[in-house]
């Protein structure tokens, strides 16, 4: 803005900062202590140390060596994986479904398609645990049979959060897709290749950047999810829940920052993969 | 010509399958189940009937409606502080930052999102509490004679939630603001108007689908967060996703906890559906925009 005096512009800038500041702070204070040489992870600063990652005895035990998270990672992983590519698949069903075919109702039905991104997570959480539980009950009663992979555990683990985050995914593809010409599959077709075939050769490698996009951010939100997930778990907790467990029981120890340095170089890695694959998309938002 | 036809049928029935089934199965009917639970009463062992028993509790027991009520005007106090720290960080990246650090603004401010919940939260811990770092550095620099606990209050809680929501207010805002032409604010300015009655009539009014966006989604995650206040807050949180959570998991009271689920429910989607009526926006093109 032209007309803005330069106080006014110092004072903005300068809020752009502390709002940074704000932002990195937390995550700075989280990865810190981890490699503070100390039990608690708070000030003094007694020295530099690897220990929380790499140590194998207590007191200070490493994340590396520390059996209940690592198994808490290694659920968090294949839950994650489970997820990404169930709701990958979903989502491009869907975004075939409302781009390119239509039907009765279909706003309806479009937003029937939205509505599970704003129900909150804790809802979505027990709706899915009553109604599994309820269906248990209901075989047990009938035919005393237990289906055990209803009761919480990994399945609903996994049913829980791919119930929202195929939103997400519909939503990323879709976009993706709308912006294809739809003449060069026309083109295809009139060279002589049939319907599968100008699915695999052009539409779908059009769709790829899109869809590993969904994927990652797939596996991000279900490894990040907590309140989805606090209700559906059974024995294999994922490492969020393992986590607060940990919190919860013995109080803050410092292996906890060394998780979040894991998790936070994790996420950085996997967020920057997405956004360089979709950097090669010319339009893409 | 009918082959085509029928060909085209079989497609659409391919791709409606799944959608119905992710529908059906996991939103619909297990929301009418929690319905139908919480119109249950137990009256014996296994013994059920149809009451609004539950309800009555809920409104007979003031602990329960005023952490409801709690729960609400602290989620709509968090929307509004959201949006007024987030929309000049938003304008920011999106209108004066130069193009070649408005990428790498936009990324700085997307990395927390990908950072579970409950790392930020421990982040503020570790900051806040009676050792924690912001305590021992107002000591070592002689502002405070003893250690000082900033855990545990309400402005912490609001601090906290602010801090987890903030970046879902920017990223519609930025995407919204980015499609605005610049020429559209010089044209205000030109025209006489005063930076405020340019924002108001002209920035404001264009970044409405963005504003609203932000602004649902802030509000459905604040309402339905469950790790920032109970972590930050610590026993005094009284927030209503932990009242569900003690109904279900402690007390194992599955009525009671699925009637505070179908009220927490109505709330959210009655301040969403409100918001959406009130801006005059509709849900597909303020919340469906990645």
């Amino acid at each position: 803005m032209r007309t803005q005096s330069l106080l006014a512009r110092w004072i903005y800038h300068g809020y752009v900062i502390v709002f940074f500041v704000y932002l990195a702070a937390p995550l700075a204070a989280a990865g810190l202590f981890a490699f503070n040489d100390s039990l608690f992870p708070s000030l003094p600063w007694r020295g530099f140390t690897l220990d929380w990652f790499f140590s194998d005895t207590e007191p200070k035990l490493g994340v590396f060596h520390d059996d209940r998270l690592l198994r808490g990672l290694y659920y968090s992983f294949w839950i994650g994986l489970a997820v990404s590519a169930l709701s990958v698949f979903v989502g491009t069903c869907n975004a075939f479904l409302f781009e390119r075919k239509s039907f009765p109702a279909k706003n309806f039905f479009y937003v029937m398609m939205i509505i599970p991104l704003v129900i909150p997570g804790v809802i979505l959480g027990i709706s899915i645990l009553v109604l599994a539980s309820s269906i248990v009950n209901g075989i047990e009663e009938r035919w005393g049979y237990e289906p055990d992979f209803l009761r919480p555990g990994l399945l609903l683990v996994v049913l829980g959060q791919f119930s929202f985050i195929t939103t997400i995914t519909s939503l990323v593809i879709a976009a993706r897709l709308r912006k294809f010409d739809v003449e060069m599959e026309e083109a295809a077709l009139n060279l002589g290749a049939n319907r599968w075939r100008v699915l695999r050769t052009v539409t779908l490698p059009y769709l790829r950047p899109a869809l590993i996009a969904a994927g990652v951010v797939a596996f991000l939100i279900s490894f990040e999810n907590f309140n989805t997930t606090l209700f559906l778990v059974g024995s294999e907790a994922p490492l969020t829940i393992t986590m607060y467990d940990r919190m919860a029981k013995v109080g803050s120890t410092p292996v906890l920052n060394a998780v979040s340095v894991v998790l936070m170089v994790g996420s950085a890695t996997l967020a920057l993969i997405s956004v360089l694959v979709q950097r090669d998309v010319p339009d893409g938002r | 010509m009918a082959a085509r036809s029928d060909q085209q049928k079989l497609a659409l029935i391919l791709l409606f399958t799944p959608f119905l089934l992710w529908i059906v199965l996991l939103i619909v009917l297990p929301h009418i189940g929690i319905l139908h639970l919480s119109f249950q009463e137990k009256v014996g062992l296994r013994e059920f009937n149809y009451s609004f028993a539950n309800y009555i509790d809920f409104l007979n027991e003031p602990i329960y409606w005023n952490t409801l009520l709690r729960t609400a005007v602290i989620s709509i106090l968090v929307t509004v502080i959201t949006l007024f720290v987030g929309f000049p960080i938003a304008y920011y990246i999106a209108k004066i930052a130069r193009r070649r650090i408005r990428g790498a603004l936009f990324l700085l401010c997307l990395i927390p999102l990908w950072v579970s919940d409950l790392v930020r939260a421990f982040g503020w811990i570790v900051l806040l509490r009676e050792t924690g770092v912001v305590s021992g550095v107002l000591q070592w620099s002689g502002l405070v004679g003893q250690p000082v606990e900033m855990l545990y209050n309400d402005a912490t809680i609001v601090i906290g939630l602010v801090y987890t929501v903030v970046l879902f207010m920017i990223v519609p805002l930025v995407s919204t603001l980015d499609g605005m032409d610049d020429s559209l604010v010089e044209a205000g300015f030109n025209l006489g108007g005063s930076r405020l009655t340019v924002l108001r009539r002209i920035i404001i009014p264009y970044a409405m689908p963005g504003i609203v966006a932000g602004f649902i989604i802030v509000f459905m995650l604040t309402a339905g967060s469950y790790l920032t206040p109970v972590l930050l807050g610590g026993k005094n949180s009284m927030w209503f996703t932990e009242q569900i959570y003690n109904q279900f998991i402690t007390r194992y009271n599955w009525q009671a906890g699925a009637t505070f689920g179908v009220l927490l429910l109505i709330f959210t989607s009655t301040v969403v559906w409100l918001g959406l009526r009130l801006s005059g926006q509709s849900l597909a093109n303020t919340v469906a925009k990645p």
